[in-house]
């Protein structure tokens, strides 16, 4: 039997296109603009709901059995509570320079509605493997969709990737000038619009019908 | 769906809570060493920021060793205070106390010419979170010789730009005192400043309160150490 069986595959491969929670279930999108203005914020943050989601996923789900209904939501946001205080710990005393750029959207990974999605609607009913695997693809989803986002909004409005500088100079000096707009957050809303579109496009079985 | 009763649902919350406090607290603790470090070699950072020496996180504690050569504690007269680590006192918790009360704390810089340059740390209200940085003079203790300011969470490219160094740059050369002995600090002006202007630089155009609350730092901070500007300039 090999590690990741193909039902497991899907369950990783789902999230990025027909079930993504991001532009598919449209969940997410309040940290997916706040933190999206530059690229490594949008990785690292892409990274941190991965492993959140993926070990509050595997917790909940080894645990599904004991959790009395009555209190399982409270059960399930301090599992995710505390994964993501550990997050924030590790972030802070390792990558110290980032932590304080995300600052206050670490700890707001705990309202990411993607989590509590997931393990309601899956962790609290599957295997923890099954269920590790379902994390860990919709933190991809997500991750994907912030980092594309992150991209265009870092090329446009700063004019570079990953903070080197790649429009060059002598654009500058023809008159080209910097989109103040992408660095608002409403251009990320914008962006992850038109994302939603062209996913559409090529996927007619995602557009509702009349 | 199962029934669970009363009793079971409060043991298991009571043990799942003591459970997940210990895991976080065994996880702080062994983490605390790690982020202290990063703190102090931060502060250590931006105070050869502010004497216009840069560092990287590998060699700020080396850097620092060899260009800050001194430090101490003042109190709101400007008399030093003995027995006190002026890197120890934090100044958010200083600002909280009544004014007589407040540790002032000065770091003396020593440069590659052998003068020196006198670093003040500044700390304000910005407008989503703190502001915070520090100032270097000259030892004529009027003309600004460096600054470095950072914010917590000012709105990116408007008034997070204060971090930047376009905006920091032309402070250098400023000076906190109209002739000689009023205090007038630097104002920050919105629509741009004379550049002959001895006491003025620009504010951050779509940053107007970040701006604002900058010039106020810098007034409110450094007007505490008058007593003590005047009194080492005329020694």
């Amino acid at each position: 039997m090999s590690i990741i069986s193909s039902k497991n595959f899907k369950l990783l491969a789902n999230p990025l296109n027909l079930e993504n929670p991001v532009t598919v279930q449209i969940l997410g999108i309040c940290s997916a603009l706040a933190v999206t203005t530059k690229l490594k914020p949008a990785i690292v943050m892409g990274l941190s709901v991965i492993v959140v989601t993926a070990f509050s996923n595997l917790v909940i789900s080894a645990m599904r059995n004991s959790i009395p209904p009555r209190i399982r939501i409270i059960v399930q946001l301090v599992v995710v509570a505390s994964m993501v205080i550990l997050v924030d710990q590790l972030l802070r005393a390792f990558v110290y320079d980032v932590s304080k750029q995300l600052s206050v959207y670490v700890g707001l990974i705990i309202t990411n509605c993607i989590i509590m999605g997931r393990l309601e609607a899956f962790a609290m009913n599957n295997k923890p493997w099954p269920s590790f695997f379902d994390g860990i693809g919709n933190g991809i989803g997500y991750a994907v969709i912030l980092i594309v986002v992150g991209l265009i909004r870092e090329i446009f409005g700063a004019g570079a990737i990953l903070g080197y500088q790649v429009v060059p100079q002598s654009f500058y000096d023809a008159g080209y000038i910097n989109n103040g707009m992408m660095i608002m957050p409403t251009m990320a809303l914008v962006l992850v619009g038109v994302i939603i579109w062209i996913q559409r496009s090529f996927n007619k079985e995602l557009i509702e019908k009349e | 769906m199962k029934n669970f009763s009363n009793t079971y649902i409060f043991t298991f919350s009571i043990i799942m809570v003591v459970i997940v406090a210990l895991l976080l607290s065994l996880a702080a603790m062994q983490l605390k060493p790690f982020q202290d470090k990063n703190i102090e070699i931060e502060k250590k950072q931006n105070i050869l920021a502010s004497i216009r020496i840069k560092s990287t996180v590998k060699d700020a504690v080396d850097l620092y060793a060899k260009y800050i050569t001194d430090s101490y504690v003042l109190n709101n007269k400007g008399e030093k205070q003995e027995g006190i680590d002026a890197f120890t006192v934090e100044l958010k918790n200083e600002l909280s106390k009544p004014a007589a009360k407040r540790m002032l704390p000065v770091y003396v810089g020593t440069l590659d010419d052998q003068t020196n340059a006198y670093v003040v740390p500044l700390r304000g209200k910005g407008l989503w979170g703190p502001i915070w940085g520090y100032i270097s003079l000259q030892p004529d203790m009027n003309t600004v010789y460096g600054t470095v300011f950072d914010h917590q969470g000012e709105t990116p490219g408007l008034g997070a730009e204060i971090s930047t160094e376009w905006f920091q740059k032309p402070f250098i050369g400023k000076t906190l005192f109209k002739d000689s002995t009023q205090f007038v600090s630097i104002k920050v002006l919105k629509g741009g400043a004379k550049k002959e202007d001895p006491h003025a630089v620009d504010a951050i155009s779509g940053g107007t309160i970040t701006s604002k609350s900058l010039e106020a730092m810098l007034d409110s901070c450094l007007i505490q150490y008058k007593p003590y500007f005047i009194q080492t300039r005329h020694n």
